[in-house]
């Protein structure tokens, strides 16, 4: 029988905003303010910190124009192709140094070791070897993914259950069955994990060397913001890249899945 | 019975040392290959020099060039950010992590600014220190700073429970209980952060180096550029290189040291 005297107790409202939620509010219009003062407290040079209207403002005049999208699709073009030749580059070379034990332990640490010097310096070598057009850039942004996709590879494979290897050869599954069917799926998340770094690092060095040497891209607007002393202009430009940037590689991942991993 | 650990003794076998001689074979190999290619004048030595050509211009870029001073100064700069970024990304971590809300609040913004490419502010950092060292120092410094603060707050987060119930048990104050237990149990995590760090420093201090034409090593890399000295540029590249792989080396070596004392 239901018990009708029981009452269930009315629950609490629920807060408008969570505790963080607020702190977050708070450190933005904290930091704007602080910003805001500075601009006009005379205590930099104005056009170091310009008025956030004054920002605002060259925001809204670069995405309002189409030179800025042209840019943007050419470093876009760019970064795109340097992550799909240095990412199948070094999907074949990770593949290959993970699946065999002996050309790991003789070429493996060179990659190890190669991976993190800075890419830049390189950007000599590739304006003579192809030229200062888009191929230099492309260059540079193929050397500098390959490193991180090809090292995720070769770790991602070694760390494939031996189980599965065991199920696709017992179904006598020929090399590229093995390879699209069991050892790619595999290892999908140290692969998108390489693929993000690598996208990170190709997406620096496209930039770098555009700001180096070139006539168009999003490299090129800024450091012609930065001769033309434009310091508006030139806060507008980081922002939106540095939106895109942290965006794509928040796509990729989810992409990849790698939001699902559960961590201890 | 002896409870001394003696460390086992390797024995040489050639078996242990073929992978690393094919290593060292094919990129002799390689370096033959170009050589030949150059001579033939298959390959436009205005384009690849000599490998020959390369080696006989290290002393010389060596001597002429005062590669050891700026050497010097590349190193100083990537020391100042390091510790830079040691003493601040260890204090922020810490602060981060003491207050809970602050760290839900922030740790996802710097893990953004860990991917997000901070390099390119470069031009900002110039109008604001102007074209000198604390240009690139700084950048090395906000570049390598992520890891520091993300490092710090996995190693205090993941201290494990029985430490932290063992200081409780001798009715530690907050104080003593984070600088006996809580701060040496994150030392190693710690450490992997601080090695991040000093790698992405080293990274942005060349790189910047190179692109302002400024300081040490990646400012030698540009003047022998421009100056169209091939054998040079490519000989610095190799120095530069060279130089990378030791400081990541010893910065690998250290961190195992630490860890090991611990």
């Amino acid at each position: 029988m239901a018990d009708t005297s029981r009452v269930t107790p009315l629950a609490a409202p629920a807060p408008v905003m969570s505790p963080v939620t607020l702190l977050r509010i708070v450190i933005i219009l904290t930091v704007l303010a602080v910003w805001e003062l500075l601009s006009y407290s005379g205590w930099l040079y104005q056009d170091v910190v310009p008025s956030l209207l004054a920002i605002g403002g060259a925001l809204i005049d670069l995405l309002t124009h189409g030179e800025y999208y042209f840019n943007l699709a050419v470093t876009a073009g760019e970064v795109g192709t340097a992550l799909l030749l240095g990412g199948s580059l070094g999907l074949i070379v990770g593949i290959t140094l993970g699946a065999n034990r002996f050309l790991s332990k003789a070429f493996e640490s060179y990659l190890y070791y190669l991976g993190p010097t800075p890419k830049i310096i390189f950007f000599p070598i590739m304006i003579m070897w192809f030229g200062v057009g888009p191929g230099s850039k492309i260059a540079l942004g193929t050397l500098s993914c390959f490193f991180p996709v090809a090292l995720s590879a070769a770790a991602g494979m070694r760390q494939i259950d031996k189980t599965l290897i065991r199920v696709g050869k017992s179904f006598r599954a020929s090399t590229a069955q093995m390879v699209f069917k069991i050892y790619l799926p595999a290892m999908r998340h140290p692969i998108i994990n390489g693929v993000r770094l690598g996208l990170g690092v190709a997406l620096i060095g496209t930039l770098l060397a555009e700001t180096k040497l070139s006539n168009k891209g999003i490299g090129f607007l800024i450091i012609n913001a930065y001769s033309t002393f434009d310091m508006p202009r030139m806060y507008a430009m980081l922002i939106v890249l540095f939106i895109l940037s942290i965006g794509a590689n928040a796509v990729v991942g989810r992409l990849g899945g790698l939001d699902t991993i559960k961590r201890n | 019975m002896s409870m001394t650990a003696t460390t086992p003794v390797r024995r040489f076998s050639l078996a242990n040392a073929l992978p690393a001689l094919t290593g060292i074979g094919t990129l002799v190999t390689f370096f033959l290959i170009v050589e030949l290619l150059i001579q033939t004048d298959m390959l436009s030595r205005f384009i690849v020099p000599p490998p020959s050509e390369i080696i006989a211009s290290f002393p010389r870029v060596i001597v002429e060039e005062h590669v050891l001073q700026r050497f010097v100064q590349t190193l100083g700069e990537c020391l100042t950010a390091g510790v830079m970024l040691t003493v601040v990304g260890v204090a922020i971590g810490v602060l981060m992590q003491r207050i809970k809300l602050l760290q839900q609040a922030c740790e996802t913004w710097v893990a953004a600014l860990a991917s997000a490419p901070v390099v390119l502010c470069y031009p900002l950092f110039m109008v604001i220190f102007g074209r000198n060292a604390w240009t690139i120092i700084m950048m090395g410094f906000v570049a390598g700073l992520p890891p520091v603060i993300l490092k710090t707050l996995e190693g205090i987060s993941g201290t494990r429970k029985v430490l932290v119930n063992v200081g409780r048990s001798f009715n530690l104050t907050s104080s003593q209980q984070f600088w006996k237990i809580l701060f040496p149990a994150a030392l190693p995590t710690i450490f992997v952060g601080i090695r991040l760090g000093l790698i992405f420093a080293l990274i942005n201090v060349v790189g910047v180096e190179f692109l302002i034409n400024f300081g040490g090593l990646g400012q030698l890399i540009n003047e022998l550029a421009e100056r169209y000295d091939l054998a040079g540029t490519y000989a610095a590249i190799c120095f530069v290189v060279l130089v990378s792989v030791l400081f990541f080396m010893a910065v690998e070596k250290a961190e195992r040291w630490l860890t090991r004392a611990e």
